[in-house]
């Protein structure tokens, strides 16, 4: 500073601004491309992995026996058939796992929310729901199998599958469940207390339709999940090629099973077939995720 | 319908620390009692523990009595739920259900307590609305959502609301203090068109606002910090702004206060 | 009685109420305990079937790297390989997607602005949402072929790191480590992407705008305020995604090919995770003595991961508790 106070050539007038020196200025751009780069590579893969997906797929799913035909009678190297057996499979496996575990998984949440108060069983169970949002779905798979097959002596079938899955939607649902819960100002609670009406109805009548398209956004992205579950279905039920109503018993398939036992087929057709059904379960995925982002869009709780 | 209050050395808690000291006051029925004092003194705390609003907060406590035309709503065998019903609150900041009508909030406390009743039901939210000067304003959108109302017309529908259930007894926690001069004033003709049927009680911190709606007020103090509020003194509301018994309620009112 | 109380209102129903309220409770409190009961009983079934398969076990269970089932009169299982694999398949995923997974983080949170960070970010969001046997199937069929090439060329001219010496599976098709290490990083980028861009964000405005008003270019201030208040937070993202990895099934189990001799600890090698280990064998479930050895692996996977997430809590905590 002083050198330039007596800088005979300084100009009349200090510049308005500061520069940053140079390697600063490298600094901060290199940092900035680096970050986008990042961006940019995960972003590849992304793009990569649709687009092989979609052109392998995609002429599978242009065939209408593809929605309506099971591969019942249908030979490895024959391009007939269809994945119907396999759609009712991964939705009516998800529903039965979303029909149980919606449930406890919401009342968990009001408990940790409206009645827990944080105190030690509140606390153990969000570290238990933190914990079984770490298990790995294999390791649900053989707990179910553990239990329901070698304990109680049940033969594997699509509801042990369902079983194993509402260990992996338990937490989501539950996470965010209490997440909503927790927006809903207290204000409310305390209008409709001050209105004598008891706590569970507060609850029931005004807290949960206030918090409710959040609830059900959570709930649309957790059955997204789990239908894409594979190691479940590989421990808990047998692969069948044509279609089983009845979830309690028999083998019944699924897409991703699907998928994994066509992969051995080596013919042309079974590749299409397994690009086809991989087309088919992202789409049914994006579908339950489209539903879910639509939803919460009707939020009753004014976010700023 | 209106009925008096009584309230007996009352001491509120929550959880070791000592909120509010030893609150003797009367309050008689279709009357307007204003609760004023500097922030903290346990204004808020007094009138939650009316209708045992406090009971929300955990850890919270009162000892002593409040007598509601005698009965002790404190007393064993009695239902906070039943209580609340009775005396019924409005809140600092309009609080209609958001994923209710305007009707629907209206009638919300009949409905939620099992009334179905729809000409019923119409009936008590044009009544109520009429009651908290909103029907005209609302008439034509009564199926909207009372989200979609201003401020100040949320605190009526808030009101409306209250009286729906046909309370005894209505409590006001600066039922104002979010809104500008004109809704206030709503509010404030209001309430002494609710006086003739229903026993107010009413926090504020507008020192015009206890003058002109209340019959009677109530001045509270803090003594220290880390003290619990007090009960200073309670008279007509004419006496306590004119000629106040205590050197601190006349510092309060005038301003001169620390 | 509280009639008397309520005057005008209508009949009291307290008692009716009450039980409204208690019921209610109760079903809440119920739901909560089946949640802690489960994870209880994961652990202690895993344990009560894996025991007696554990003694009846003729090698150690965790140096060997054997895996022979198929006798129940001669169970000779260890984990070595399983263990070996898993670690660096999980660890290779994470070394790529940790610095990944924080620049996109920082991009999306502090050079974006919010209008474009929000779709920016959905299509990070997408990868979470392409299921696991899809990845499979790319990595297998896709992008090991792609990644042969890359294999190769690091094969041979990094040989003398043992991570790159020579495999017990050939390079041809990419069926190794390698490949399921770089599919599994690209699975669990969403997870630490969203957990650190969470905490990123949560930065207080004043710690940034201070480093700004010092005249710190954005690099610095991400440098001086974000980075140090987000760290943990990021730390903690990046085991949650550990643990993910570890306990990948499908995706390595189509991946990976299945080696004849035991791991040489490169990342050139085939062989089997815990996951897909058990998974391989899902279908032959019927031995109770064999069916438990995969439980004992399963346990192991269970206590590992486990772990990972308790430490990932842990961190968050700490962080949580230094951030207040
Ligand atoms: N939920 C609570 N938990 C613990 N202490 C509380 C709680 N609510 C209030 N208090 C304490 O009780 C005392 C009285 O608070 P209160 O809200 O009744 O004051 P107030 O007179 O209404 O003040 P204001 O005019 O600011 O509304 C204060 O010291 C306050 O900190
Ligand atoms: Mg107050």
């Amino acid at each position: 500073m002083t050198a330039t106070l007596t800088d005979p050539n300084r100009p009349a007038q200090a510049p308005a601004f500061q520069k940053i020196s140079p390697a600063r200025q490298f600094k901060n751009y290199l940092a900035m491309t680096l970050m986008g780069l990042a961006f940019l590579v995960a972003v590849v893969p992304l793009v990569w992995l649709l687009f092989t997906v979609v052109s392998n797929g995609y002429s599978a799913l242009v065939n209408g026996d593809w929605w309506s035909k099971s591969l019942k009678g249908v030979l490895p190297e024959q391009f007939a058939g269809g994945v119907y057996h396999a759609l009712y499979g991964s939705i009516m496996q998800a529903l039965v796992c979303a029909l149980i575990a919606v449930p406890i998984g919401i009342l968990t949440a009001v408990y940790l929310v409206e009645y827990g108060n944080n105190g030690r069983f509140a606390r153990l169970t969000t570290f238990m729901v933190d914990i079984l949002s770490g298990v790995p779905s294999i390791v649900a798979a053989l707990f179910v199998f553990a239990l329901w097959v070698t304990t109680f002596g049940f033969e594997t079938s699509a509801f042990a599958v369902s079983l194993a899955l509402v260990l992996l939607m338990l937490p989501v649902v539950v996470r965010s469940t209490e997440e909503m819960l927790r927006l809903v100002p207290d204000e409310l609670r305390e209008a409709s207390y001050a209105l004598g009406v008891p706590k569970w109805k507060t609850i029931v009548k005004i807290v949960l339709p206030t918090a409710l398209s959040g609830i059900v956004t959570g709930v649309m992205l957790a059955t997204a999940r789990v239908m894409g579950e594979t190691a479940p279905v590989l421990v808990l039920v047998g692969y069948s090629r044509s279609i089983n109503f009845d979830i309690f018993g028999g083998n019944m398939a699924s897409l991703p099973l699907l998928i994994y036992n066509e992969l051995l087929n080596p013919e042309e057709a079974g590749q299409l077939r397994v690009w086809g059904a991989a087309l088919t379960l992202i789409l049914l995925i994006m579908f339950f995720n489209l539903v879910a982002t639509v939803i919460s869009r009707f939020s009753a709780i004014k976010t700023k | 319908m209106a009925k008096r209050f009584d309230i007996k050395d009352l001491n509120i808690y929550y959880g070791k620390f000592h909120a509010v000291n030893s609150v003797n006051l009367a309050v008689p029925p279709r009357n307007v009692t204003a609760f004023i004092g500097p922030s903290g003194c346990g204004k808020s705390t007094v009138l939650r523990s009316l209708n045992r609003m406090h009971e929300v907060i955990p850890g919270a406590r009162v000892e002593g009595k409040v007598l509601l035309d005698g009965e002790d709503i404190y007393a064993s065998n009695v239902d906070p739920v039943e209580v609340r019903r009775t005396i019924g609150m409005v809140f600092q900041r309009p609080n209609p259900f958001p994923t209710m009508s305007i009707r629907d909030n209206v009638v919300a406390g009949l409905r939620l307590a099992g009334v179905k009743n729809k000409k019923h039901l119409d009936e008590v939210a044009e009544r109520s609305l009429r009651g908290a000067n909103l029907w005209n304003e609302v008439k034509d959108r009564l199926d909207r959502p009372g989200g979609g109302l201003s401020g100040g017309q949320q605190q009526r529908l808030c009101i409306a609301r209250a009286i729906a259930v046909q309370p005894d007894v209505l409590l006001m926690d600066e039922p104002c203090s979010a809104l500008d001069p004109i809704s206030t004033l709503a509010i404030e003709d209001l309430i002494t068109e609710l006086k003739k049927e229903y026993t107010i009680v009413i926090v504020t911190h507008n020192m015009q606002q206890a003058a002109r709606v209340s019959d009677q007020t109530a001045f509270f103090n803090l003594l220290g910090v880390g003290q619990p509020g007090q009960l200073i003194e309670v008279d007509d509301t004419e006496k306590i702004f004119s000629n106040p018994g205590q050197k601190a309620t006349e510092d309060y009112i005038s301003g001169r206060f620390g | 009685m509280a009639e008397e109380v309520t005057g005008s209102s209508p009949p009291a129903k307290s008692n009716g109420r009450r039980r409204g309220d208690g019921v209610f409770r109760s079903m809440t409190t119920g739901s909560s305990l089946v949640i802690v009961v489960s994870i209880g009983l994961i652990g202690l079934f895993l344990l009560i079937q894996a025991v007696p398969s554990l003694n009846a076990n003729n090698i150690n269970f965790f140096t060997s790297p054997e895996w022979a089932t198929g006798e129940v009169g001669n169970l000779r299982f260890g984990i070595r390989d399983l263990l070996v694999v898993t670690v660096l398949s999980s660890l290779l995923a994470l070394a790529i997607a940790m610095p990944l997974a924080m620049g996109i983080a920082l991009f999306l949170t502090h050079y974006l602005q919010p209008k474009l960070a929000r779709p920016f970010a959905y299509v990070i969001d997408l990868l979470a949402a392409v299921p696991s046997i899809v990845f499979g199937l790319w990595g297998a069929k896709v992008l090991g072929p792609a990644l042969e090439p890359v294999a190769t060329f690091l094969n041979e001219n990094l040989a003398w790191v043992p991570l790159f010496s020579d495999g017990n599976v050939s390079l041809s098709g990419g069926g190794n480590i390698f490949t399921a290490g770089i599919v599994l990083s690209i699975m669990i980028l969403p997870i630490i992407t969203a957990v650190s861009r969470e905490v990123f964000r949560q930065t207080p405005v004043m710690q940034i705008e201070g480093a700004l008003a010092l005249g710190a270019t954005r690099w610095e201030m991400i440098r001086t305020t974000v980075l140090p208040f987000g760290r943990s937070g990021y730390i903690a993202g990046s085991m949650l995604g550990l643990g993910r990895a570890l306990g990948e099934t499908v995706a390595v189990l189509i991946i990976l090919r299945s080696a004849t001799s035991s791991s040489t600890f490169s990342f050139f090698d085939g062989g089997y995770t815990f996951a897909s280990k058990i998974a391989s064998a899902a279908p032959e479930f019927s031995e109770p003595l064999s069916t438990g050895a995969y439980i004992a692996a399963g346990l192991v996977l269970f206590v590992f991961t486990f772990a990972v997430n308790a430490l990932a809590r842990y961190v968050a905590g700490r962080g949580k508790a230094k951030a207040s």
